[in-house]
């Protein structure tokens, strides 16, 4: 008894069919990766699936001689018969063996490698996607590629496609030898197959109804248990306890229903198959036998006549008949999933990677004796950006001072919608210009621009004069070290993320930024000092300790520019105290861009400028500020919620 | 385990023994069917004698009619057995989802609470596909093997030997291959849920990787442990490969053999021993021994992974909560004093570090009281003891005279109403979410407790005012407007005392002051403990506690700290210097 699986569903209630080019693609890949395992595979398939089908024949001429020698009983002579038949027999059996571990074996090797080049292709290429990409897309929906998109494609390979491909052949063969015998019969067999598929489909059908239903039922089930479980403390504190109960029972009533039914349908189909399957069988018998009784003439392509030793074949033929028949149809809606699984992999392959024109690179630079400057492997400390003309073949090498420039620049994420409206920010090299506003203003957005994760519509960007759309993505934001809110560390020790930001720094040297950041003095208290590992996402560390870790590995890095967005704002006054210490030492000497929601952070910058809505509305130190009594003044006299 | 587990079968057990009965039905009719046809086909061979084609209309007749059993039978067993298995499932989720019901503050944090929700779905989930595969395959299987080869016994006499020989091949290499994949799966699939956790950390982080240019060393990093995965998982996969070609082997054997002895006694015997039925029947009966422990190692894997889930299913429905109501309980807080004597508090019996420690306070019914400290000092701690969501480790707290542990606790957490530091509010209008506070609440008084929140001005900016529908998670509304809905929703309780914990940090001062007047001028009696990172929001308390590291480390009003207490007077000095210098966060 095989598992039935629903047919799948599309979203108007119809099948789904299978995008042809799709598995067509899997199939060009997976022959491009193994040109010679896969048609060994293949060759493997065939012969299974032909000696599969044979012993019907074996047998039915065991049985004549078994019949012709009955009645004499006479072993000897009968052993020159059947003796032969029966070695022939085994030794194809013997081959189909060694061929089906040879395509089991196979078919393992191939499926997991396969998934493996599949996955790296895939994260190579999400590696090279546009940060856009990241924020237009659940981060959930993208991990679906690597979890079920990649279990459905195993299916596929692994089982659905040798499997149709081998039920296929046996079908076709054991239909021609049911021909062969008998052309009668086989009317008979296709009828009832016929209508044994009928049965199915109905059944299936019902059963893929409310397996979708049970699917919603699930999502609803899980969105309320996910609310509760997360607010419980809540429903303590309101005693809601029994409130939450009863609610809880009405959509779990819901799920039992739909369960219930779905799964009492997809039941079903094994019985039935069977039964039919077994109805069929004393369908043919009796037919068999009328046929024989009455001595019908046979009709067939063997010419053979009505015996007992053609039905007796024939009775095995029909039920491995039904059963390929059956495994054929299952397999079809493993089919569907796995492509329509392949379908949306090759969406994530086929999105068109972030494209990259910058010619002008960065460069270790130092100062030979006439005061010019020049490339030099060693770390100087001292960066220049190289910049190669096309137009006479030289290059020029300007100091890398951290001046940016913004000139009228409009923006919006998406066609016809504009965020930003002709903003122009001028940083001076060691200037801290801050970002003040409420959320959806667009300071963030700013920053995306300055590091170029997006693209601005109109206006100019320039980074020590140089337009940034002429400087290679990876050296300009290698140049620009930014520390987020919301922190995301890797697993690995806290030395391996302090180190992400430069990767040669040595071991003292990321101690050294450490401290700068004032993260050292934590960090020698934990279990294993700078060894201990962190695991999802630093969960054991508090979020004041995370920034901390975050700020060091912008500092090893030491980037001439820093963009801090909202790096201090979930951190509790007295904690944001020993982390703005931190920062302070950072941003000494660099331009920095700050974003923050507590004007405490933003006071002692040079520049202060107030957006709203896209645009900059007040600009200028925080005295001036005070003084003009605008919006800043009223933020910062409390009067005003920022949100 | 089996035990805790079975307890939530209860209504559901009928249709799981009608389930296994009606199996038992289908399983002997199964086998039965071969021994007829083998009947009927003996009954060809004598078509031009002894038989008529009414004998093999007959059989094929009785046929039809036990495959037409069987069919209800099985439906039958089908449709109890998904009700067994999806009662049994929503059993179970509606047990684990009460005992969460019934967890205290400490219980609760023992579990996080996505946790929760895997245990809920999908563990659940496993439970239900092994117990439908137990009460239908775990016995058709047993039952279709013994029958099978007793069938095979009486019929085939010594063709049936040919079992002895493969059943324990074919035990044996099943067991084989399950035993040394089992673990190897075991393993590869936790390296895989590793790689996924780093694709997953990547994606999250992608800002991070792209701002440090980073791509090619984490296409690197990736590279490596998918190599890995790959070499690992085709080692598992290919051990089970192997299951395949036993169960081929296996097949063949039989064939050969029933045909070669089959043929030899048949004719030696001059058909004495042996007709062409019995030898396809036999065909058939190695079939479905075969098949039959295939499905049994199938259970064996299927069980073993939900093994897991049950474990964690278990986990939850054994926890004990650690708080319960007394046994005669008080069912009336009289008013809303507060009393803390020598409180000691760990939150967890291990812990080495009290959290609070030697803790001695006197509240009067109707004070305001403040408490001040920087972040982990225990100032939730000291508050969440008041309405009992933990109990003390050693000494007494009081509320309204009387202990804590004595009262009935929906009556003492009506009493004592507390908006939580990390809040929620639920998907649903304003108004379902603030009739938490109370079911019965009149839309006047709902408006009445909004003004005194400040949170009826933004609430009548809304389009659909107090029927907004306020998104999972309170997505939809500002972290300052989210709190003043959670002030709103404790007033509704009409509540003794009222408690705070850092509930307005996201409300800039004006509106917080607001607030503080209004709870002076409307609720007088009502007790009001404020926690609050802001000295401004404490300053004009009676009395303002500042905790360090557990302790109680002065108390008094706002001129007495400032003589008596360093730690609030730098605080105080900190804030004032900077104006109001954390007026958002």
């Amino acid at each position: 008894m095989k598992k039935n699986n629903p047919p799948v569903l599309g979203p108007d209630g119809k099948r789904k069919k299978i995008n042809m080019s799709s598995l067509k693609r899997v199939l060009k890949m997976l022959f491009n990766y193994y040109p010679v395992l896969l048609p060994i595979i293949l060759v493997c398939i065939v012969f299974a699936a032909i000696t599969a089908s044979v012993p019907a024949v074996f047998q039915q001429q065991v049985l004549q001689a078994i019949e012709k020698w009955i009645t004499s009983g006479d072993w000897e002579s009968a052993k020159q018969e059947i003796i032969p038949k029966i070695i022939l027999l085994g030794s194809l059996y013997a081959l189909s063996f060694i061929g089906v571990i040879v395509q089991s074996q196979l078919i393992a090797i191939i499926t997991q490698g396969f998934l493996g080049k599949m996955r790296k292709t895939m994260f190579d290429g999400m590696q090279n996607l546009p940060i856009k990409y990241f924020d237009t897309h659940k981060h959930g929906d993208i991990m679906s590629f690597y979890t079920n998109d990649i279990d459905t494609l195993r299916q596929l390979v692994s089982q659905a496609l040798p499997t149709i491909l081998q039920a296929s052949i046996v079908v076709i063969s054991v239909f021609s030898i049911m021909l062969w015998y008998s052309i009668w019969m086989t009317l008979v067999v296709v009828f009832g197959v016929a209508m044994l598929f009928m049965v199915t489909r109905i059944v299936g059908g019902g059963s893929a109804k409310y397996f979708m239903k049970q699917q919603k039922s699930v999502a609803k089930t899980e969105g309320y248990v996910q609310e509760i479980m997360s607010g419980q403390k809540v429903v303590k504190v309101f005693c809601h306890e029994d409130k939450s109960r009863e609610q809880f029972e009405k959509v779990n009533n819901e799920l039992f229903e739909d369960s219930n039914r779905a799964h009492a349908y997809a039941n079903c189909l094994g019985p039935i198959n069977m039964n039919i399957g077994n109805i069929l069988y004393v369908i043919i018998a009796t037919v068999g036998g009328l046929f024989l009784l009455s001595k019908t003439p046979n009709f067939s392509i063997s010419g053979l006549a009505f015996e007992i030793s053609i039905i007796i074949p024939f009775l095995n033929m029909t039920k491995q008949f039904t059963g390929n028949v059956n495994q054929v149809s299952q397999q079809i809606n493993a089919i569907v999933m796995g492509v329509a699984g392949a379908e949306r992999i090759f969406a994530l392959m086929d999105e068109i990677p972030e494209t990259d024109e910058g010619y002008v690179t960065l460069v270790n630079a130092e100062y030979d004796e006439n005061g010019n400057l020049r490339e030099t492997e060693k770390r100087t400390r001292l960066w220049a950006w190289k910049h190669p003309h096309q137009a006479d073949g030289t290059v020029t090498y300007t100091e890398l001072k951290g001046e940016v420039t913004l000139n009228d620049v409009d923006f919006g994420y998406v066609e016809g919608k504009q965020v930003l409206h002709n903003v122009s920010v001028y940083a001076n090299p060691g200037e801290k210009v801050a970002f003040v506003g409420a959320t959806g203003a667009g300071k963030t957005t700013i920053t995306n621009l300055i590091n170029r994760f997006y693209d601005i519509a109109d206006g100019k960007i320039r980074y020590d004069g140089i337009n940034i759309n002429k400087i290679r993505k990876s050296d300009l934001r290698r140049s620009l070290g930014i520390v987020l809110q919301e922190t995301n560390l890797f697993t690995g020790t806290v030395m391996d993320n302090i180190r992400y930001g430069r990767l040669d720094a040595t071991d003292e040297e990321c101690i050294e930024a450490a401290k700068l950041a004032g993260a050292d003095d934590f960090i020698t208290r934990l279990p294993n000092s700078y060894d201990t590992e962190l695991v999802n996402n630093g969960s054991n560390l508090s979020q004041g300790q995370r920034q901390l870790i975050a700020i060091a590995r912008a500092a090893v890095a030491d980037p001439p520019v820093m963009i801090l967005d909202e790096a201090t704002s979930s951190i509790d006054t007295h904690t944001e105290a020993i982390v703005q210490r931190g920062m302070d030492k950072l941003m000494q000497g660099r331009t920095v861009f700050v974003i923050a929601h507590r004007l405490s952070t933003v006071k002692n910058s040079d520049v202060i400028m107030v957006l709203d809505q896209g645009r900059i509305i007040e600009r200028g130190n925080h005295e001036k500020l005070i003084a003009e009594k605008g919006q800043y003044y009223q933020l910062y006299t409390g009067a005003f919620e920022l949100e | 385990m089996i035990k805790t587990l079975a307890k939530s079968i209860r209504e559901f057990k009928l249709p799981s023994i009608l389930t296994l009965i009606f199996i038992m039905g289908e399983v002997l009719i199964e086998v039965s069917i071969p021994f007829i046809t083998r009947d009927m086909i003996n009954s060809f061979e004598n078509l031009n004698g002894s038989a008529t084609i009414e004998d093999v209309i007959k059989k094929g007749l009785m046929l039809v009619g036990l495959a037409l059993i069987s069919l209800c039978c099985g439906g039958i067993a089908a449709l109890t057995c998904a009700k067994a298995s999806a009662g049994f499932a929503k059993n179970l989720r509606q047990d684990m989802f009460s005992k969460v019901q019934s967890f205290s503050f400490k219980n609760i944090d023992k579990f996080s609470s996505s946790s929760l929700v895997t245990r809920l779905t999908t563990d659940v989930n496993n439970v239900q596909m092994s117990y439908m595969m137990i009460i239908r395959t775990a016995v058709r299987s047993p039952m279709n093997f013994i029958f099978s080869i007793v069938m095979a016994y009486i019929m085939g006499g010594a063709l049936a030997t040919t079992f002895v020989v493969v059943v324990p091949i074919l035990i044996f290499g099943l067991l084989m291959v399950a035993r040394k994949a089992m673990p190897a799966f075991r393993r590869v699939f936790k390296k895989y849920d590793r790689l996924n956790e780093s694709i997953e950390e990547n994606v999250r982080g992608m800002r991070v990787v792209k701002g440090f240019s980073r791509e090619n060393f984490e296409k690197q990093k990736f590279q490596k442990a998918a190599d890995d995965i790959t070499t690992d998982f085709t080692k598992a996969e290919r051990i089970v490969a192997f299951n395949g070609p036993l169960m081929q082997f296996c097949m063949y054997f039989n064939m050969i053999f029933i045909l070669t002895v089959g043929s030899f006694l048949a004719i030696s015997s001059g058909g004495a021993k042996l007709k062409y039925g019995e030898i396809s029947a036999m065909l058939t009966y190695g079939v479905q021994i075969l098949m039959s422990l295939m499905m049994l190692s199938m259970i064996y894997v299927m069980i073993t992974i939900s093994l897991e889930s049950m474990k964690r299913i278990c986990e939850v429905l054994e926890e004990q909560p650690s708080i319960t109501n007394p046994v005669n309980p008080i069912f009336e807080v009289k008013d809303g004093s507060i009393e803390f004597k020598d409180v000691n508090f760990k939150y967890n019996d291990n812990a080495k570090r009290y959290a609070l420690e030697n803790v001695n306070l006197n509240i009067k019914s109707g004070m305001t009281v403040g408490v001040l400290g920087g972040t982990g000092v225990g100032k939730s701690t000291l508050v969440q003891l008041i309405p009992r969501l933990y109990d003390v480790t050693d000494g007494v707290v009081m509320v309204g005279g009387e202990d804590v542990r004595n009262y009935d606790i929906q009556t003492l957490r009506n009493s004592v109403a507390m908006v939580l530091q990390k809040n929620q509010l639920f998907s649903g209008t304003i108004k379902d979410n603030l009739r938490w506070g109370n079911e019965n609440a009149t839309d006047e008084e709902i408006i009445e407790v909004c003004k005194l929140a400040q949170a009826d001005e933004f609430i009548e900016k809304f389009p659909d005012k107090y029927d907004t529908y306020i998104e999972q998670g309170g997505t939809n509304v500002s972290g300052g407007q989210k709190q003043r809905l959670c002030i709103a929703r404790a007033l509704l309780k009409n509540p003794k005392v009222l408690i705070l914990d850092d509930s307005t940090s996201a409300v800039d001062t004006k509106t917080d002051a607001f607030i503080r007047n209004g709870f002076k001028n409307y609720i007088p009696d009502t007790t009001k403990i404020i926690i609050a990172q802001r000295v401004s929001s404490v300053m004009d308390a009676d009395l303002i506690v500042v905790l360090d590291n557990g302790k109680v480390s002065a108390f008094g009003t706002h001129e007495e700290l400032l003589k008596t207490s360093d730690i609030y007077r730098e605080v105080y000095e900190q804030q004032m210097s900077g104006g109001g210098s954390d007026e958002e966060k």
